[in-house]
């Protein structure tokens, strides 16, 4: 375990690094692309001391490294403002977003996955795999305006956009939830279908337990161990999926304000967010792994 | 099932193909003729907010799709596999630099990664498939470098070093042709998530911009009209899912006919 926490923290070294020397990457001198060509030079000056780009390329990453650890992801350029800052305000919007996806993945994945694993090859379990490739092939901005022509322009139940009237994070929820909810609940039906070969389960039946007994009881705990790991994995993909069902339903969090701060050339703001999806993302992995540490015996023994 | 697919799949390229053929009105402003609905005045599928034929955008967005994913999927493809493959063979520091590499761009989740770079970058089709490359490389890495690390030990690569073979040799002789169907199956699933991450961007306004049509900057246009005229949201959106569908049960089938059981989860 010690050797994942060192692991982790390399991990999140590089990722800052990778991130940091992201403005490398800015075609020709960013002063130029953000203040344009005939800017006066005091201007000109005047951005560039204040994007630190008079000092070597290596102090600045020290500055941002040492900043970082103080929490510090430097100044807005736009908005003159702590990107921190910036951000706190917006994060809340996306986690309800992100906690609202993930009780559509719950509720659809737990049990149609459990469904379709044991009614394999019937209708069930057809309609769940039809469901499960739908979800996985329908993009998040096509599902978005779908549901938007559906259930606001079409029944007029839900707001079409923004986070002000009641009900409206159902949506966007829903538009993020569904492929994950696809992906899951064919990785449930698979491990579920593999345990019911083994041999514990022939002796628990053998002992007399009944079929749901055996279900819930002994199979569903195994079989929900690896989709622990893939729900793990895609809690992160959910704060990326997040910039584009944001966008879509104009939803006022971080993937939003990524997209916002791209358009400004804010390039503080930019690397602000893209460090705190990447290292949320980093965070979840790692707690996945001890959890599963924790639930699985098998695991802690061969550590 | 995978007849209909790859059925879709070759009308895909056949539409990209067009434009060698015939010159396609796909910029063509027409202001007597705004919003029409498919099949209406000489519209196959109807024309957008500028009177434009929707069927000939959609055309030059099929041409768009295939050609990003397909560069795409050659660049990270190529670069992937020969540092996965030197990575596995070589071990030692190589291994450790390479798998550390691997390790934190797998910590970008989906496309934030693209987005970033693409918001870098700036917009258009070579920054396009700059940023997927960055961005896709990773998997065939990660699936070359284990494969090699368990292909290794078999009998034919222990026989090939005993008899003194230089390692760019069994690399490509003797390790290579060992890889290719699971990387295989990998690139299929490589094109849908390449299709889907093109329009994406588009989407977003990171990628293909205006005039020049690609699926996700129609929908991304259409968006604002879509209660006037949903036609404009609906087709280009069918196209990419059909297109991502089937490039998707065509891996799975790939997968099947190969038997590789392997396949990198993301």
């Amino acid at each position: 375990m010690s050797k994942r926490l060192f692991d982790t923290v390399i991990v999140m070294f590089g990722v800052v690094t990778l991130v940091f020397f992201l403005t490398a990457l800015v075609p020709g001198d960013p002063v130029d692309v953000m203040l344009g060509e005939n800017a006066v030079m005091a201007d000109r000056d005047a951005l560039r001391d204040r994007m630190g780009l008079n000092q070597p390329l290596l102090d600045r990453w020290l500055n941002y490294l040492t900043g970082l650890l103080r929490g510090d992801l430097g100044d807005s350029l736009v908005r003159s403002r702590p990107v921190a800052q910036l951000i706190g305000e917006r994060l809340p919007a996306t986690l309800q977003m992100a906690a609202g996806a993930f009780v559509v993945v719950l509720t659809l994945a737990l049990p149609l996955g459990t469904l379709a694993a044991y009614r394999k090859g019937r209708a069930a379990d057809q309609a769940a795999s039809v469901f499960a490739l739908l979800g996985q092939s329908i993009p998040n901005f096509w599902l978005g305006p779908l549901l938007v022509l559906a259930f606001s322009i079409g029944l007029g139940w839900l707001p079409v956009s923004g986070a002000d009237a009641p009900g409206s994070v159902i949506l966007p929820s829903l538009t993020l939830g569904v492929s994950l909810a696809a992906v899951s609940m064919r990785m449930l039906r698979a491990s579920l279908l593999e345990i019911a070969t083994q041999d514990y389960l022939r002796t628990v039946r053998a002992k007399g337990a009944g079929g749901l007994r055996v279900a819930l009881r002994h199979a569903l705990p195994n079989a929900l161990l690896p989709v622990i790991t893939l729900l793990g994995l895609q809690l992160g993909a959910l704060l990326a999926g997040a910039v584009i069902t944001e966008v879509v339903f104009a939803w006022p969090g971080i993937g939003s304000l990524l997209i916002e701060s791209i358009s400004q050339r804010d390039y503080p703001l930019i690397q602000g967010v893209v460090l705190v999806i990447a290292l949320s993302y980093v965070l979840i992995n790692m707690l996945t792994d001890l959890l599963l540490y924790w639930l699985d015996p098998r695991i802690r023994e061969s550590a | 099932m995978t007849r209909l697919m790859f059925t879709i799949m070759v009308l895909w390229v056949l539409m990209a193909a067009a434009p060698l053929f015939v010159t396609l009105p796909s910029q063509q402003v027409r202001l007597d003729a705004l919003f029409m609905s498919p099949m209406q005045s000489g519209f196959l599928l109807g024309s957008d907010e500028l009177g434009r034929s929707l069927a000939a955008r959609l055309v030059e967005g099929a041409r768009i799709s295939l050609v990003v994913a397909l560069v795409t999927v050659t660049i990270s493809g190529v670069a992937g596999t020969l540092l996965g493959i030197v990575a596995g063979y070589l071990g030692g520091w190589v291994d450790r630099v390479v798998s550390r590499l691997i390790d934190i761009f797998l910590a970008f989740p989906g496309l934030l990664l693209a987005i970033a770079l693409a918001g870098m970058l700036g917009p258009g089709i070579g920054n396009v498939i700059l940023a997927l490359s960055l961005m896709g490389w990773v998997g065939y890495a990660r699936l070359a470098r284990n494969q090699v690390l368990s292909i290794k030990q078999r009998d034919h690569v222990t026989a090939a070093i005993a008899l003194g073979q230089p390692g760019t040799v069994i690399m490509r002789r003797h390790l290579l042709p060992l890889l290719m169907a699971p990387l295989l199956v990998e690139a299929s699933f490589g094109v849908a998530s390449a299709v889907i991450a093109e329009a994406s961007l588009s989407f977003l306004g990171l990628g293909v911009q205006p005039p020049q049509a690609s699926w996700g900057n129609m929908i991304r246009e259409g968006v604002r009209y879509m209660l006037a005229a949903p036609h404009l949201v609906l087709i280009p959106g069918l196209a990419l899912s059909l297109v991502v569908l089937s490039a998707n049960l065509l891996g799975d089938a790939l997968r099947d006919r190969l038997d590789v059981t392997s396949r990198s989860m993301r």
